[in-house]
């Protein structure tokens, strides 16, 4: 078991590739040529797709936005060994696990730019819409996976949250409960050093937050967020425990956000450029590209027609999220309940006489 | 499940607790989906017995002891929701459920509409709710309008065990989230006539308690009783009283106010929470958007002052007592 090798309290991070692309043999695991291809041009994928995010919001074409640069291979290794059945739980940064989940680029577009449209996915589609309040979505993570066990089903539920989301009353209820009733559950913390301005170091005394995990009677293990196989390997223990019976898993990854918290945020404000720097070093995609030209699997046309693509599916997503039309009035109203109460009809048909500014001009 | 023939005939006197009780028995019996969780809800049948026997019936899978967590509750009852369960949680106290309102205000009650309807929570959210009691601190709260006005949520408030039973076995079945009120000193106070086997009462459907035509009195949950009381009291009176039981505060039937007020045109709105912004202000709006030319006296409001639920010692001062209800008929109809 991997979390015994590297028990949080022994202080080892699990890494298998590591910044340089040099890979640890006896660790490496063992994926499909095609799936390692797919998990890296999805991750050229997010990184596109991030970066005309905030290219959208400064041009005033989308909303605040959490950018997610740097840290699309802790988001996206857990991801990769999802069963279709698997639950996906996301806070708000976590653009390449919903790609490759299977939400569509317009619709997170969408979402950002202020529809709710853009939280209805595709109906096979298993994952939740984001979660603002931080950590609010780790008991519903444990919920979902407590009706899957119940249910007799052999699913999982992996649920993503911020190194700020372990200090929230959410993450101990959370994380308590999943241990109780050792219900099929993937905590995934992503670390990310910062939660705004507070730095890690002032979220938790805890020398890390894998340890936490121990005290709520389930192993933890720290990993490095931006090796994509280091964790994908424990994403895949990890879920192999839940599906055994064998309850939840805390997995802390050791990643770095290379954006601001959001676009509204100024990250310049409490962070050294010299750190930024050594990170960017540390670049899950450049580490990931070397992996795969060693072992023969990327070549240089290979790349180039692969951020071609990544340009062209994203202007063709923008575009899509665009043109997708405002709400109209009822699609605001008619979702509050089941059936609209009376009293709720009075309210819309009163609200008909006045224009939409969204609809015209 | 099959029902055997004489389901649905039987009667049998009960309290409020009992009516609970049967009502989640035959809805776990139904339907192997509705799920049981909350703090001493299994061995010890919860702290008002209103659980009592279901672990052993239905396992503790089913009916979980949770650990001290208020908001896991809530939380993880709307995880199982959106994952085909019918999660029926028991929150200790309303005094406790504060530390619920994140989940229930960000989450249970607007997780239809941020997907637009692609996933939804049918969660209830049982609580025993209102002083009267000699109760503990924090034991006593009545703020219903705190989860009235959030949208998307419906409130349910029984007042008598038949009345429970009906209505808790279609919140169960509800498409949406529900708060579930009851009131803590109904549970054993009346006893009545509760059929056994399934059957509904419509959300969102206030009950005409007794018709009459010169004041409509208006009331829900704990003040119930107290309000035929006053009216017993008011018989000398020779008034006609009209009771209306609210039984659903969101969403509200504003009908059945309105249409008893146009008839009657007079009202008392009786509610244990404080006055300001209780759900009282909220039904004299509604009579004024909608029956004010046919008001002969100003709506009368019989609540709690604003103040912190006095402990018990104090409680008199706080509490909406017959005598206080009857005065406010007696104005209201003098006018």
């Amino acid at each position: 078991m991997l979390t015994d090798e590297y028990d949080p309290l022994r202080g080892r991070m699990l890494q298998i590739l590591d910044k340089d692309g040099n890979v640890d043999n006896i660790l490496e695991p063992d994926i499909p040529d095609g799936l390692l291809i797919r998990a890296y041009k999805t991750m050229v994928l997010a990184r596109t797709a991030d970066e005309k995010a905030v290219k959208l919001q400064r041009q005033g074409k989308l909303g605040a936005y959490p950018p997610s640069k740097g840290q699309e291979a802790s988001q996206l290794g857990p991801a990769l060994a999802m069963a279709d059945k698997d639950w996906l739980v996301w806070a708000f940064r976590e653009l390449a696990a919903l790609l490759w989940r299977g939400v569509p680029i317009w619709r997170a577009y969408l979402y950002w730019m202020g529809n709710e449209e853009g939280s209805n996915y595709p109906e096979n589609v298993r994952v939740t819409p984001s979660a603002v309040p931080v950590s609010s979505q780790i008991p519903h993570a444990v919920g979902l996976s407590y009706a899957s066990k119940l249910r007799k089903e052999a699913s999982a539920t992996v649920v993503y949250f911020g190194d700020g989301g372990t200090s929230e009353g959410d993450f101990n209820e959370g994380l308590n409960f999943a241990g109780v009733f050792k219900t099929p559950t993937v905590f995934v913390c992503q670390n990310n050093q910062y939660a705004i301005s507070l730095p890690r170091s002032r979220q938790t005394a805890a020398r890390t937050i894998a340890q936490k995990a121990l005290a709520f009677g389930f192993p933890g293990i720290q990993v490095d967020g931006n090796d994509i196989l280091a964790m994908y390997a424990a994403g895949k223990e990890a879920l192999e425990r839940a599906r055994r019976g064998d309850g939840p898993t805390l997995i802390e990854s050791y990643t770095y956000r290379l954006g601001d918290h959001t676009t509204s945020d100024d990250a310049t404000r409490y962070r050294l450029d010299q750190e930024v720097k050594e990170w960017t070093e540390r670049d899950p995609i450049k580490r990931f590209k070397i992996y795969l030209e060693k072992k023969g699997l990327w070549t240089d046309g290979a790349e180039k027609e692969t951020l071609a693509w990544a340009q062209a599916t994203v202007e063709e997503e923008v575009k899509k999220a665009q043109s997708f039309p405002s709400p109209a009035i009822d699609e605001v109203f008619e979702h509050t309940y089941a059936e609209m109460p009376p009293e709720l009809r009075e309210q819309i048909e009163a609200l008909r006489q006045w224009p939409n500014p969204h609809r015209e001009g | 499940m099959a029902e055997s023939p004489q389901r649905g005939m039987t009667m049998t006197i009960m309290n409020m607790v009992q009516a609970i009780n049967l009502a989640l028995m035959e809805e776990m019996e139904r339907d192997a989906s509705v799920v049981l969780l909350g703090e001493d809800v299994g061995i010890d049948g919860g702290v008002f017995r209103v659980t009592e026997g279901l672990q052993s019936k239905f396992g503790p899978e089913r009916v979980i002891d949770t650990p001290l967590a208020e908001s896991a509750i809530v939380g993880v009852a709307i995880g199982m929701a959106m994952n085909g369960l019918r999660p029926v949680a028991e929150i200790q106290f309303m005094g406790f459920s504060y530390l619920t309102l994140n989940q229930i205000i960000c989450h249970a009650s607007r997780m239809r509409n941020r997907t637009r309807g692609r996933l939804t929570v049918p969660m209830v959210v049982r609580m025993p709710y209102g002083a009267g009691v000699k109760a503990l601190e924090h034991h006593s709260e009545s703020t219903e309008a705190l989860y009235a006005q959030i949208p998307g949520l419906k409130v349910v408030v029984p007042a008598t065990p038949s009345e429970a039973k009906g209505l808790l076995i279609s919140s169960i079945r509800d498409p949406d989230p529900i708060i579930f009120l009851e009131p803590t000193r109904n549970y054993r106070l009346i006893k009545e006539e509760v059929k056994e086997g399934e059957y509904t009462i419509p959300i969102g459907k206030a009950r005409i308690v007794q018709e009459g035509s010169d004041i409509t009195v208006i009331g829900w949950g704990a003040m119930m009783p107290l309000i035929q009381d006053a009216v017993k009291k008011a018989r000398s009176d020779k008034i006609s009283i009209e009771v209306i039981d609210l039984r659903t505060l969101s969403p509200m039937d504003s009908a059945a106010i309105v249409g008893s007020v146009k008839k009657t045109g007079r009202a008392v709105i009786v509610h244990e929470a404080p006055k300001t912004a209780g759900l009282g202000a909220e039904i004299v709006a509604r009579i004024n958007e909608k029956a004010l030319l046919s008001l002969e006296a100003p709506v009368e409001r019989v609540t709690a002052p604003d103040i912190t639920v006095p402990l018990p010692m104090g409680e008199s001062f706080y509490y909406p007592s017959v005598d206080k209800i009857l005065a406010g008929i007696r104005r209201v109809t003098a006018f």
